[in-house]
């Protein structure tokens, strides 16, 4: 990383009458325009760490630097206006409306009204709510309205920093999926350097492009991108925060179109049922997709349909179910597979002309491919680790 | 405290931890909406039917002549003007004294003086008045302007306590969102702190105006005035009609200004709470 958005070097936090440091000397590049997480078991630090970014915390030592400008010598609430921050209980100012919650940071640097009120007008359709929301009370807001407006806020001065600090951890479980949904696409757009803390491992491995997973003591157990903390945990306490369902939670971060699809026997509509038979015995399926004019998936057959004389062909067997894009992730397509009365679920392109197919073989190869390319990345880091006469630590 | 403090008691405001002795604490009315215009209507209708009755009642009455030179409308009003100022004058120093200080003992720097002036405030309120006021004229004068020192010890803590209470339930999560933003200390206070305190605080100053008027009766022994000039008169001559009269128009004022209290908490209250 040549030019880190935000530095770390040596940060160290003691209070007094405490023997150990509650954070001991970090050290942490962070690069612009990346969600960064800070996670790790209650107590570690991961929250004191990042207030010291914006120095609602002092460090004992250390410096941190912003945009390469050492800023721990700097006028802390000058600082803190340049910083975008979102705290988990929001933190809205009840008796003032949304429009004057939003205003808060731009008020204090001076700016003047009709730049203001189109900064809200902005903001507001930017997180998803509607203009009228600016002349109403907090209280007036559901959980998730309010979230978005804690967002607004962080964002009014257009910060290249934000720190977020369990910004979705008081929301209900549906709203907060939803919620990281639209923050990721907005993320997408804003491209801001953000730092993020929560324990969820799993909103970690969502909503992070790196993760920290720190111990206690705020010491960084692992650093790297989600895939290769899932792939090759550095020890047994990542492996051990991370969970037993890694595998699982690595299938959350492939995408189907990554992985290479299963193929199934297919007829055209149409086809003469004593060919289709045919297709179906060379294959060691037990099923057929009859696939339409299109070559969109039609209906499912089985043997047992094939010879029924009653009805045709194309009204036997059951319609197509378990259908994913190849954007889907690896997990989905799973969960689509288990639910499916074939044993697969099928890819389609956007046309929804068929691609391929996802059984059990295709996810026990994608997770194979997962552990050989992350050993083979690390056992390539070690080498040039003692290539460079560099000791690894980890 | 073993003087009940008239109003509401606060139960389980969050984060309620009022350091020292004092454990009540008046409270804000829990309507979060004002009240219809009529609503304000229905008390001052209702003590203007009981001056009425009061009126009516003497009327009925053959006064003799030393019930007639206590009670007569140009003492009265006299009275009625010297106990309203008495109680405005006293509740205004009590403000300008207490609300200061409350912002004073909650500023983290202040923590090791805190109970120590809050215990100062409860001896305050726990002398009789009766005997500060003895004691000032003893030591210094007689008139307005001791029954104004006795009444401020006396009211100074319901106003001290609930402006400590007031700015301590402010939501941490608020102030600290505020901090984060880059918001000064005193902006946080000025902005933030004291603009959700104040339904808390105001309550507790419609307390200290409340306990005023009651105190304020006091006044008489030492040559100030007000409407206790004619309940001690009443007493010294033994005549209850007097004596009723002068106890009746105090509760009228006391609830009279306790309506006013009310209203000027509404109208302060801030929007979105």
């Amino acid at each position: 990383m040549a030019n880190p958005m935000i530095r770390l070097e040596g940060v160290t936090k003691r209070y007094p009458g405490q023997d150990r440091p509650a954070v001991d000397h970090i050290d942490l590049d962070i690069p612009e325009g990346e969600i960064v997480i800070f996670v790790g078991p209650s107590g570690c630090g991961k929250t004191t760490l990042m207030k010291m970014i914006n120095r609602l915390i002092e460090p004992t030592e250390g410096r941190i630097f912003i945009q390469g400008e050492d800023v721990t010598g700097v006028n802390p609430d000058q600082l803190r206006r340049r910083i975008g921050y979102v705290i988990q209980q929001i933190g809205l100012f009840p008796h003032m409306t949304i429009g004057d919650n939003i205003a808060t940071v731009p008020k204090m640097l001076g700016w003047d009204r009709s730049r203001i009120d189109k900064r809200i007008d902005e903001l507001l359709e930017l997180v998803g709510l509607e203009a009228s929301f600016r002349s109403r009370y907090p209280k007036q807001l559901s959980g998730g309205q309010r979230q978005r407006v804690g967002v607004a806020r962080a964002l009014a001065v257009d910060p290249p920093v934000m720190l977020m600090d369990e910004p979705f951890g008081a929301i209900d479980p549906i709203t907060r999926d939803r919620l990281q949904n639209e923050f990721l696409r907005l993320q997408a757009e804003i491209r801001k350097t953000i730092v993020f803390v929560t324990h969820d491992i799993d909103e970690a491995i969502k909503m992070g492009d790196r993760i920290a997973i720190l111990r206690e003591g705020a010491k960084i157990a692992q650093y790297d991108t989600p895939k290769h903390i899932l792939s090759a945990p550095a020890d047994a306490f990542v492996a051990d925060f991370v969970g037993a369902g890694a595998s699982l939670k690595r299938l959350n971060l492939s995408r189907v179109r990554d992985v290479a699809l299963s193929q199934w026997p297919t007829v055209p509509v149409g086809t003469h049922p004593e060919a289709a038979l045919a297709v179906l015995r060379q294959s060691d399926r037990g099923s057929l997709l009859l696939l339409d004019a299109q070559n969109r998936p039609f209906r499912w057959v089985t043997a047992r349909d094939i010879d029924r004389d009653d009805i045709p062909l194309d009204q036997a067997g059951m319609a197509p179910e378990a259908i994913v894009e190849p954007h889907a992730t690896l997990q989905d397509a799973l969960n689509q597979m288990l639910d499916s009365s074939h044993g697969a679920a099928v890819v389609v392109d956007g046309q929804g002309a068929y691609l391929g197919a996802v059984d059990f073989a295709t996810v026990a190869l994608a997770i194979q491919d997962m552990r050989r390319e992350a050993r083979d990345q690390l056992r390539a880091e070690a080498v040039e680790l003692s290539d460079t006469g560099g000791i690894a630590t980890s | 405290m073993s003087i009940a403090t008239p109003g509401r008691t606060l139960g389980q405001e969050p984060e309620a931890d009022v350091p020292g002795p004092a454990s009540v604490v008046t409270a804000p009315p829990p309507a979060r909406h004002r009240r219809p215009w009529l609503g304000y209507a229905v008390m001052p209708v209702l003590l203007g039917l009981v001056c009425l009755a009061l009126y009516a009642w003497l009327q009925s009455k053959q006064l003799d002549s030393i019930e007639r030179r206590l009670v007569n409308s140009h003492d009265i009003r006299e009275g009625v003007v010297e106990h309203v100022k008495l109680t405005v004058v006293s509740t205004f120093f009590v403000i300008l004294i207490a609300v200061p200080l409350g912002i004073l003992l909650t500023r983290s720097f202040a923590k090791w003086v805190t109970p120590g002036v809050i215990g100062l405030a409860n001896i305050g309120q726990m002398v009789p008045s009766i005997g500060v006021l003895v004691i000032l004229a003893l030591i210094w004068t007689i008139g307005f302007r001791p029954a104004v020192v006795a009444l401020v010890a006396y009211a100074v803590l319901p106003v001290l306590r609930n402006t400590m209470v007031g700015l301590q339930q402010v939501d941490r999560n608020v102030i600290e969102a505020g901090r984060g933003m880059g918001m000064t200390k005193r902006r946080v206070l000025t902005r933030i702190e004291l603009p959700l305190a104040v339904p808390v605080i105001l309550a507790g100053v419609r307390t200290a105006l409340v306990i005023n008027v009651g105190a304020a009766t006091l006044a008489t022994f030492v040559n100030a005035g007000g409407l206790g000039d004619i309940i001690s008169g009443g007493l010294s001559t033994s005549r209850n009609t007097v004596i009723v009269t002068g106890a009746v128009l105090t509760a009228v004022l006391a609830l009279f200004v306790d309506w006013v209290g009310g209203i000027v908490e509404d109208l302060l209250r801030p929007k979105g709470l």
